[in-house]
């Protein structure tokens, strides 16, 4: 198992000062991890463990309970495409497959070059606006395989998010 | 009421409403606000923009509102590009363009509504206490400060308020529960998992109307003895916590949180804790597992969570339209309340129109419309022009009903008489060219993904599921594939611990019975 760099073993330390004595802090101690670091690293389990008087167990079956947690690190742009009914209902499917298409990979998986992740996701509560797609935690509705060309494009000539 | 046309005054120029719920930004409402700050500073005018919430009217969103003297003019679908053309039109003394619908509210769609819940929803700055106030906000909570717990509690009850989140249960009940426990360390918790499929009227209300859902958990609060809140988010709505964020601090900064309630020397504090995208924790014992920092696996009821909640303590947990819906109520009264719906589906419901439909969006009424009327005479019919052939409503949980029931009433009570649930009010229309057994597989998969494994019929089953109808969609044998797929259905919803692979039966038992041909005409390859 790799070990965190003491960087990254700094910032878990911190998150965890911040949290420990709020109460149910787990949950937020993930998020604020990922947010620093852009996943949960498997070696940072045993730190909050100890940290939250938890056992590994315990922090484990937690973070792979959720899919919200990543255990690797994402491409530097994150794309979701919304699998559910209503965008299903309103062209979804074939804008899933174009997607996957566009971007080489299919779901859970990130582009060689490391610019995308492409994940499912189950609703973004945009239904009236379907197909949605999520692009760095922002929101795009009546999405056309044409526009998430375009979105992509423009997310790519950004810089980090 | 003031006319939001006359609040707040004190900027010079004309009032212009932007949506900014997450919906309009994602037509592009950001890009349409840009243009109008820099065509407006081009031409040397001075316009006040104001960040609305949605009023719902999907269709036309980016929906941009000119205050003029002719009332608030609206127009849309708005494009940046189409901007520099709405000045020439001379747009901000409401001048005729081939985007202007009107006043909003004169439309039909509008208004025949009857907006409760949704009263302020687009209407006012979200953010801002003061038009909150303007606008009926904060009454609820005063009256109920004079009110005893016990009165507030029956005025819940009086009102006939059922849980919104989808299992209906009569809200006053449970808060009577709550209050009947012990003194002591008690919590008000949000659900704000909103995560069926269809549906996004939570989402709209954090975003358009957020001081709403703080007064309704302040009084739930103030009604039971709570001193502590929690507003349980799903990571997927990152701009509802920022609103809601945003307003939760205003509400501190003006008193209306803290301890000292509207200085009633009552102590109420709220946050916002986020899921981590697990459909499950939309199940209210899950929920609190999740809050508390584990696994969010079903708890086994009794102890109800009214009981032993969250750390164990007396707890409510009440959908995001359910509290929101509170303030109102004590504001005018639980028999103004009770005198909307029909039969024991009291007051109005928030309805969600989605999939492929014309006019997406949020609709309010009372109980007692018929599916056709809200597909048709609101939705407009589908989006692609063909014939509508099913609606899911109540979520992937939630059974598909054939045109051939369109003209069943949208309410608790009439919906289970065709098999069907009501779950949060999303319905998700879809036309003829949908394939139902692809539909029913997609069921049997969410169940798959969602699973948290717990108990065999679920996680097993779900999987099961998914081979058995990739088999028929073969053309494998279906019509013995069929009778098993039946068969499987049958155990999961009897033997499963919790409604997620209880219920995830529901669209495919619906489809085969509605569409058994979509199962058996499948051609063998």
């Amino acid at each position: 198992m790799q070990m965190l760099s003491s960087a990254q073993s700094e910032t878990v330390r911190r998150i965890l000062t911040d949290h420990k004595d709020r109460p149910g802090p787990l949950l937020e101690v993930l998020h604020a991890i990922q947010k620093a670091l852009g996943h949960v690293p498997a070696e940072a389990l045993a730190l909050v463990a100890e940290e939250l008087n938890l056992s590994r167990a315990e922090v484990h079956g937690v973070v792979t309970f959720y899919h919200h947690f990543r255990s690797s690190p994402p491409g530097k742009h994150v794309v979701q495409v919304c699998r559910a009914e209503s965008c299903q209902a309103a062209g979804g499917e074939a804008l899933a497959a174009h997607a996957r298409a566009r971007l080489g990979v299919d779901f859970h998986q990130r582009t060689s070059d490391g610019k995308f992740s492409l994940d499912p996701v189950y609703c973004l509560g945009n239904c009236a606006c379907s197909p949605a797609v999520m692009i760095d935690g922002r929101l795009h509705g009546r999405v056309t395989p044409e526009r998430f060309d375009a979105l992509l494009a423009e997310a790519d000539s950004e810089a980090c998010p | 009421m003031k006319s939001p046309a006359t609040a707040r005054p004190a900027v010079p120029g004309t009032t212009v409403f932007v949506p900014a719920d997450a919906g309009s930004l994602s037509l592009g409402a950001e890009a349409v606000c840009r243009a109008i700050s820099a065509q407006a500073c081009a031409r040397g005018l001075e316009v006040r923009l104001v960040r609305n919430g949605s009023r719902g009217a999907y269709w036309l969103e980016p929906l941009v509102e000119v205050v003029s003297a002719q009332g608030r003019i609206g127009y849309g679908p708005v494009s940046a590009a189409d901007v520099p053309g709405l000045f020439d039109a001379g747009w901000l003394g409401g001048g005729a363009h081939a985007l202007r619908v009107g006043d909003v509210e004169a439309l039909p769609w509008f208004a025949s509504q009857q907006r409760l819940t949704f009263e302020r929803v687009g209407r006012v700055d979200p953010l801002s206490v003061s038009d909150y106030v303007d606008h009926g906000g904060y009454q609820g909570l005063r009256r109920a400060l004079a009110m005893s717990p016990q009165s507030v509690v029956e005025a819940v009850t009086g009102s006939g308020l059922r849980g919104r989140g989808g299992a209906a249960f009569p809200t006053g009940i449970k808060w009577k529960t709550v209050l009947d426990q012990q003194a002591g360390q008690k919590y008000v918790t949000c659900n704000a998992d909103e995560g069926d499929s269809g549906t996004f009227s939570d989402r709209m209300l954090m975003e358009g109307d957020p001081f709403s859902l703080i007064e309704g958990m302040t009084i739930a609060a103030i009604a039971t003895g709570a001193t502590q809140g929690y507003i349980y988010l799903r990571a997927e709505y990152p701009h509802a916590h920022r609103i809601l964020a945003g307003a939760i601090a205003g509400a501190y900064e003006a008193r209306y949180l803290g301890a000292d309630v509207m200085g009633s020397g009552k102590r109420f504090d709220l946050e916002v804790r986020v899921g981590a995208g697990a459909y499950i924790c939309g199940e209210e014992t899950s929920m609190l597992e999740s809050l508390e920092g584990r696994r969010g696996e079903v708890r086994v009821r009794p102890p109800l969570p009214a009981v032993k909640g969250l750390f164990g303590r007396p707890t409510i947990v009440n959908n995001v339209i359910t509290l929101s819906t509170v303030p109102a109520i004590l504001r005018h009264g639980a028999d103004f309340y009770a005198g909307y719906g029909t039969g024991k589906s009291r007051g109005t419901l928030p309805i969600q129109l989605a999939g492929n439909i014309k006019r997406g969006g949020l609709v309010e009424r009372a109980f007692g419309l018929t599916l056709r009327e809200l597909l048709y005479e609101y939705g407009g019919g589908s989006a692609s022009g063909r014939p509508l052939r099913a609606v899911q409503i109540g979520g992937p949980l939630g059974a598909y009903v054939p045109a051939s029931q369109f003209d069943t009433l949208v309410d608790y009570e009439a919906l289970a008489g065709i098999g069907a649930m009501l779950g949060h009010g999303g319905i998700v229309a879809f036309d003829d060219s949908v394939d139902m057994a692809r539909m029913a597989r997609y069921a049997m998969e969410f169940c798959a993904i969602e699973s948290c494994g717990k108990c065999t019929p679920c996680r097993i089953g779900s999987t099961r599921g998914v081979e058995i109808v990739d088999r028929i969609l073969e053309g494998e044998d279906p019509q013995r594939q069929v009778l098993k797929l039946e068969e499987l259905c049958e155990v999961m919803v009897q033997g499963s611990l919790c409604g997620l692979g209880g219920m995830a039966p529901f669209p495919v038992q619906s489809a085969l019975r509605h569409f058994r041909e979509d199962f058996l005409a499948r051609v063998s390859r």
